[in-house]
Parts: C-alpha cells; structure tokens; sequence
C-alpha cells in the first residue's frame, strides 16, 4: 500500500484527535489548532487527489486487520479525494475569512467549543464522503447533526435558537428513517458494507418478493437524505437557521453540510442498488419532482426576500433542487450533473456568504436590503465576490457555476418524454428567476449615492483578505477548467462502483 | 376557527401515521421471517464474529470483540458523539460570568441537594464504593462477560450522581470538577484515538502489531480491548455526569 | 398471514416506529417530540434486537473450552444486531440530551414549550424589528 493512502484514515483520525486536544485549550490556541489541523488535512487529500490523477487506481482501506466484510472499511477514488479537497479548503477559507465574526459573536470562553464543533463537523463530513459502511455513516451522520447545530447555537439570540430547534428536528427525523433504511437493509442482505450489499442485491430477482425491503429502504435512504438537506419542501427551517448564524456557520452549513449528505446519498444509490435497478424505483421520479419544485419555489422565494442573507439562503433551496433534479433524473449523466454541482456550488455559496459577513460589517451589522446600499463600494473585496459569485451562480460561463449549467442541461435533453420537458422547463424558469434576484441584489450593493464612505474606524484583516482573494481566484480556476472538471467526475464514476 | 384548524391538523397527522405505518408494514411483511438460522443475517460475518473472535481479538464476549475491534472505527465515531453532545450542551446551558449575561443568574450558587437527609448519607457511604466497585468489574470483564465500558461508564457516572445528591455540589467538586472532568475525558479520548490511530495504520498496511493478544480467559487476555474499554467507562460516566451538572444548574462551580 | 405471526415483533416495532416518528414530527410540544424521538429510536433497537434472534439460542459469549476446540456457531445468537443497537442507544441519548438543552433555553428565552407559538413570538419580533 501506498503511503499516500493513509491519507483517507488519517484525516480523519487528525481532525478527531485535534478536536479533542481543543477542549483543553484556550480559545486563542484553539484557534491556530484548528486552522493548521484542516489545512495539513486540505493538503494531505491534494496529494491523494493527485495520486489518482496519476493513474492510481481507487482502494479500499481496511479499518484494522480484517478487511471485508467482516471490518469497518473506508474507500476512496477520484471523486471522494476531490469532495475532500473542497469541503477542507472552503472550510479553511470559511474559518479565516469569518474569524472576526466569531471573535465578535460568540463569547469568550465558548470560542474553543466552537472551534471543536467546527472540526468535528469537517471530520464527519469527511468520513461520510470516506466511509464504506452503512452504519459508520449513521454515526458520522449524527456527529454531522450535533456539531452542526452547536455551530449555529454557539451566536447567542432568540432567533437562532429557534432556527436550531426547527433544524434539529427535521434532522433528527431524517436520521430516524436513515436508520430504519439500514435495519431494513442489513435485514433483507445481512451485510453493512456496501460491496457485500450489492453483490447480495444483484442475486435477488427484480422482480421478487425480496426486492421489496431493499427498494423500500432505498427510498427511505432518499427520504431521510432529502429531509436533511432542505428539500423543498423539507426546507422551512433553512433560511432562519443559515441566516441568523455567524458568517462562518452559515458558509459551512450552505456550503458543506446540505452537500455531504447528498453525496452520501449518490454514493449509496449507486453502489448498492446500481445504475441499472435505478429507474425501478419511483422514489426518483419523486426527487426529480421535487428537485424542479425546488429550483423554481427557492428563487421564487428567493426574490420577495429583503434580506441579504436570507436571500441567499434561499438561493440554497434552489441550488439543492439541481442536485435532486440530477439525481432524479436517474442516468449516469444526471448523477455527474448533480457532483459537479455539488463542488461547483459549495465553493461558491460559502464566498457568497463570507462576502455578507464582510457587506453586514461595512453596513452597521445590519443585512436588510435598506441597510447594505453602497456596501459593495465601502467593502470592494465582499463586493467584488459577491459580483463573481452572482454570475457564477446564475451560469456565466468562465465561472465555477457554469459547469453545472452545461452539464445539466446536457443531461436534461437526453432524457425521454414528461421526465424531459420537467427537467427543462425548470432548468429555463430557475436560470430567468436566478438572474433577477442576484442582479437585484449585485444592483443595490453597487447602488445609492454618496455611500462609498466606510465606517470610522474600519480595517480589513489580513485574513479576510486573504480568504475572499483565494476564493475569487479558486472560483475563476474551476470555471476556466470546466472540461477537466467533467473529465475527473467522468474518472471518478468509472472506478466508483 | 383556531380550535378547528386543530382539529383538522391532528386528524392529518392520524392519517399520515397510519399511512406511513401501512407501508412499513407491508414491507416487514417481505423480509424473512425472524428466528430462522437460514436468515441472510446469519452468514459468514456474524459465523467469522462467534468462531474466530475469542482467538483473534482475545474477547470471549464476541460483541465486544467485534464493537472494539473488528468494528472500531464506528466505536470511535460513537466516542466523539458523546464528546460533541456534551460540548454543546455546554455551549447551550454553560452559565458562566461572560457568557449568557442575559438568562437569569440566581440560579448560580443554589444549592438543589438536601444535605441533611441522614438515611440517604448513611446509605450511600455504605454503596458509593459498592457501586463503583461494580461498575469497575463491569469494566474490566468487558471482555469476558456480559459489559463494557458503555455499561460500566453509565453504572459510575450513575453512582457519581447519587453522591452529588447525598452530599452536595461542594463535597463532590473536591475530586470531581470541570479541570478532572476535562482532563479525564481528553486524556482517554486521546487515548482512545492514538491507540486506533496506530492499529488502523498496522492493519490497513499488513504490518504487524505490537500489541500483544494472549486469548488465554484472563483479564488481559485480549490485548487493547480493555485499556479501550476502561478509556470508554472513562468518556461515558464523564459524560453522563457532566450532562446531569449541566441540566441541574448550568455548569461546575470549579 | 404466515408471515404476520411469524414476525409479529417486527410488526409491533414498526407501528412504534410510525407512532414515534409522527409524534416528533408532528406533535407541537417540544417534551412530547422528545418523547416521540425516543419512541423511535427505541422501536428501531427492537426492531434490530429481533434481527439477532436465532430460535433456540444464547448470548454470543463463548466459553474457554470452546476457544480451544472451535465454536460450535449453531449455540449462539448473532452477535452483529447486538453491537449496532449498543451503538445506536448511546447515539440516541447524546441526541435526547441535546434536545433536552435546547428546551431548556428555549423555555428561558420564550416562557412556553409549544414550538408553533415560539416561531409565531420570532416572526413578530423580526417584523417589529423592520
């Protein structure tokens, strides 16, 4: 074995034992922790990315001395060092270009606490995206839960703590069929792991009694997946819990979270049942379904909005409806449709994000649309990303969300009758409706008179600096690299199965 | 119109759950029927887990071979839920002079616990040793007989949060307040994850371990599974005494 | 009907299941969704712990004798379901406990449990806000 595939358990094994040492620091050197623990994480998956662009092949990576299927395994490829990649780097971003915020929000002695939240969060979403094992991933889905919440509960206030409540209970619910999906599934196969899985599955008989327990518990899976990540119409308790977090929480919620159960969720489809079994099932027609809602409900929702940061939470539910419209679509072109969203759009609404947290600073901490006129002119960094991230999320090409775009549509013509016309007419109404509330509000950050004044006694941190240039650069590289994007998904689905 | 709604609502949620309930009936009807030793559940893992176990890991207790070595890795993930759930209850609930200066504070130095009930007293002197006694049996025979650290963690965490209630928070802060809460729980997390860190290494890279296995039916038959399982009784009586101080009145004193 | 008998601890688990899992999503008061979160979960660790039942068999702890000779395996339940559902009950306190937390502040800050009028008390201030 390679040394460089160590990477997969060690990053995780990191961030634990990181997070852990955290709790008996103060919060200045948990800071520092931290931030240095996610960065060696972000380049130990680089070079784990690189050695797959090299030519090796994917691998299974054996918890232990026992591999499958007796063991806990992890497995990695192309498209999971990838995931890895940007969830730590738009983390590491997240962190520093938000630092101020949670200096300023969170009080004293709690920082440490939330920084552990913080590093947990990465390493179970790590792990999630890693791991091989049904069960695994219910655990490293309930640490997911609970770091996540702690980090939008860690700013004080009536209105997120209400938000929390709300999310934490759709959440809960979602994990609740999640599990109930694997028993049925370990009780219809007997297996944990998701290769046994398949190899039991691909003996039964489509069309036989036994298929029904592992079709339900599919469907359970999408359920359960789809309540976690703000399906509309799952997605009520979203745009509170995103918008009334501190800048940094609300990047990671937008940005990762929604998005590492998706993955999961594309990694079990298409392992343990397989591409072919998949348009058995009507759970899909269902997520492709609702996947339009969504696209067309979020922006609608999207543009009544006077609020900076609801809007772009909003602009999530729509941007989680491309994802389900991919998946539902049930082809291999729609599941890389809905993977390149997923990098596309999670660097991209985390900057959107850390630019507000930066636009609230200039405008006296308000984000009301009447507050924030001309904070694009006093913050030239938010307002500049804020303008690169708008154009990518309406699809310019050139920039990251573009891809998404292409691909999707791409894959929407190759679909047949109703499923077709669905797919497309959405893809057109969300692109016209995405225009108008991200012109609307690039209009209004650029707009007013005499406003482009900042306020006494503002400066930018270096960090911050930092983090919003990083991201414009990282945004502009993916959207001039579209083609070797779709070619590592393309790679990435090769060895996936 | 209110009350209407209401009632509407909940016969809603009526036909949701029974609906929901029909068709995960229908589905438990099609899996195999519970009992037989045919069943898909009882292959080759659950065969390699009873036969090879009490030799490979040292474990005569074959679910705690398998949850602290063949399966350690979700053991750990469960460790570390243990550990977030704890950190944020104590970001929610931890009342301290700069935090929260909102929520009400004469909560602070009240005492909740009647410190004079003398048949209480007089009954825990005689069973706090008995209780910990036992929950360090439970520990250390993890892997020989039924338990664990799961169990035997909840066993003295229970019997820390008696003597609380016999004694009062000034008593028992004398040996356990936040500094030996933290640095407990940290130094047997650490543990734990260093110690799996090392053992994942070995067993994904076919090296092999330093650690040694006896498999001979004594305590430390069964090399790393009992330093895991007391480091476990450590996290888990931790936290379920660090979560009953936090609901009682937001925090230790010391 | 065959199947109804013989599985009817499943049966009863999945209506525990459906009863717990529609009071926590359903029921407006937060103590009785906690108590319909636990419903679940608990159903779920039945539901698991009759996967573990083979008819007829023991604890999967075996004797020292047996280490030495070879398991007899046709002696003892499956000792997978065992594993998962000491697992799960620990994942699901954690979670109890948290839940429990946020009650308690969210009685602090809003002096009511109902989780409905909580939203309906944040939606009136963000509007008296603006």
């Amino acid at each position: 074995m390679v040394l460089i595939q160590n990477a997969v358990a060690w990053s995780v094994l990191i961030l634990i034992v990181s997070g852990v040492a955290c709790a008996a620091l103060s919060g200045k050197v948990a800071k520092w922790v931290a931030t240095f623990a996610v960065a060696v994480v972000g380049v130990m998956n680089i070079f784990l990315l690189k050695y797959f662009l090299d030519g090796g092949e994917y691998f299974r990576y054996s918890m232990g001395h026992y591999g499958a299927p007796v063991g806990n395994e992890l497995r990695s490829g192309p498209l999971e060092a990838a995931m890895c990649v940007v969830f730590c780097f738009v983390m590491l971003l997240s962190i520093m270009g938000g630092r101020k915020h949670i200096e300023e929000d969170i009080k004293g002695k709690k920082q440490n606490l939330y920084y552990i939240s913080a590093i947990f969060l990465l390493c179970s979403m790590i792990a999630l995206v890693n791991t091989n094992d049904l069960f695994t991933a219910y655990v490293f889905i309930e640490i997911n839960t609970i770091t996540a919440c702690g980090i939008i509960l860690a700013k004080e206030g009536k209105t997120a703590l209400a938000a929390s409540t709300r999310y934490l209970i759709m959440s809960l619910v979602g994990s609740g069929m999640f599990l109930i999906g694997i028993c049925i599934m370990y009780g219809a196969t007997g297996h944990l792991l998701m290769e046994p899985i398949r190899d039991f599955v691909a003996g039964i008989d489509p069309s036989s009694r036994e298929m029904i327990p592992v079709q339900v518990s599919i469907a359970l899976f999408a359920v359960g997946m789809a309540l976690k990540s703000a399906l509309w119409p799952f997605h009520s308790w979203l745009p509170e819990a995103h918008s009334s977090a501190t800048a940094t929480s609300s990047a990671l919620l937008s940005g990762l979270v929604l998005k590492a159960y998706i993955f999961l969720l594309v990694k079990v489809i298409y392992r343990v049942l397989g591409i072919k079994l998949l348009s058995q099932n009507p759970i899909f027609d269902v997520l492709l379904i609702l996947g339009a809602g969504a696209m067309i409900m979020g922006s609608v929702n999207a543009i009544r909005e006077k609020d900076l940061k609801r809007m772009l939470a909003y602009s999530s539910v729509g941007q989680i409806g491309y994802i389900y419209l991919g998946l539902g679509m049930g082809t291999l072109a729609g599941l890389s449709a809905a993977v390149i969203q997923i990098l596309a759009h999670a660097s991209t609404k985390a900057m959107l994000f850390i630019a507000s947290g930066g636009i609230m600073d200039v405008s006296g901490g308000s984000k009301k649309f009447k507050d924030i006129e001309g904070a694009g002119k006093r913050d030239l960094f938010a307002g500049i990303a804020f303008i690169v991230g708008s154009l990518s999320m309406i699809g310019i090409p050139l920039f990251a969300g573009f891809a998404t775009k292409y691909v999707i549509a791409s894959a929407a013509i190759e679909l047949a009758g109703v499923r077709e016309w669905i797919a497309i007419i959405a893809i057109v109404v969300s692109a016209i409706l995405t225009t108008i509330y991200y012109v609307n509000a690039v209009l209004i950050l650029f707009g007013g008179k005499d406003n482009s004044k900042k306020p006494e006694g503002f400066k930018y941190s270096t960090e911050y600096i930092i983090a919003m240039v990083v991201f414009i650069v990282l945004n502009i590289a993916i959207g001039l690299n579209i083609n070797n994007l779709i070619k590592l998904v393309e790679l990435g689905f090769s060895m996936f199965a | 119109m209110k009350k209407k709604l209401n009632r509407i609502y909940n016969i809603l949620c009526v036909i949701f759950a029974l609906v929901f309930i029909a068709a995960m009936l229908l589905t438990v009807n099609s899996l195999p029927s519970i009992g037989e030793p045919t069943n898909p559940t009882n292959n080759v893992v659950s065969e390699k887990y009873l036969t090879d176990a009490s030799w490979e890991t040292g474990s005569l207790n074959a679910v705690s071979g398998m949850i602290l070595d063949y399966r350690a890795f979700d053991t750990l993930g469960e460790s570390c839920v243990l550990f977030v759930a704890t950190i944020a209850v104590f970001i929610m609930l931890r009342r301290d002079e700069d935090s929260n200066p909102n929520l009400p504070t004469q909560y602070l130095n009240q005492s909740y616990e009647d410190e004079d009930d003398i048949i209480f007293k007089k009954t825990l002197e005689f069973l706090f040793p008995v209780i910990l006694c036992f929950g360090i049996y439970v520990i250390a025979n993890g892997h020989l007989s039924p338990g664990g650290g799961f169990s035997g963690g909840a066993i003295i965490g229970a019997g820390f949060i008696l003597y609380l209630n016999a004694y009062g928070l000034d008593k028992i802060e004398r040996f356990a307040n936040s500094k030996t809460y933290l640095a407990c729980s940290v130094c047997a997390l650490l543990f734990y994850g260093l110690a799996k860190s090392y053992v994942f290494y070995v067993g994904a890279n076919h090296l092999h371990s330093i650690i040694p296995v006896f498999a001979d039916g004594t305590i430390f038959a069964s090399g790393l599974i009992l330093p895991l399982n007391i480091a476990v009784g450590i996290v888990v009586s931790n936290t379920v005494y660090a979560l009953y101080i936090m609901f009682r009145r937001g925090g230790f004193n010391k | 009907m065959n199947y109804f008998l013989s599985n009817l601890p499943e049966f009863v688990s999945m209506v525990c299941f459906g009863i717990g899992f529609t009071n926590l999503l359903l029921n407006k008061n937060m103590i009785r969704k906690i108590i319909g979160l636990d419903i679940m979960d608990t159903s779920i660790y039945l539901f698991l712990a009759v996967k573990g039942y083979i008819a007829g068999t023991v604890a999967p702890i075996v004797t020292l004798e047996e280490q030495m000779v070879g398991v007899n395996t046709s002696l003892y339940t499956n000792p997978i379901p065992a594993g998962l559902v000491l697992t799960g009950i620990v994942v699901s306190v954690s979670v109890s406990a948290i839940l429990l937390a946020i009650t308690v502040r969210l009685y602090e800050e809003f002096h009511t449990l109902d989780i409905d009028e909580i939203i309906h008390m944040v939606r009136e201030e963000d509007r008296r806000a603006e």
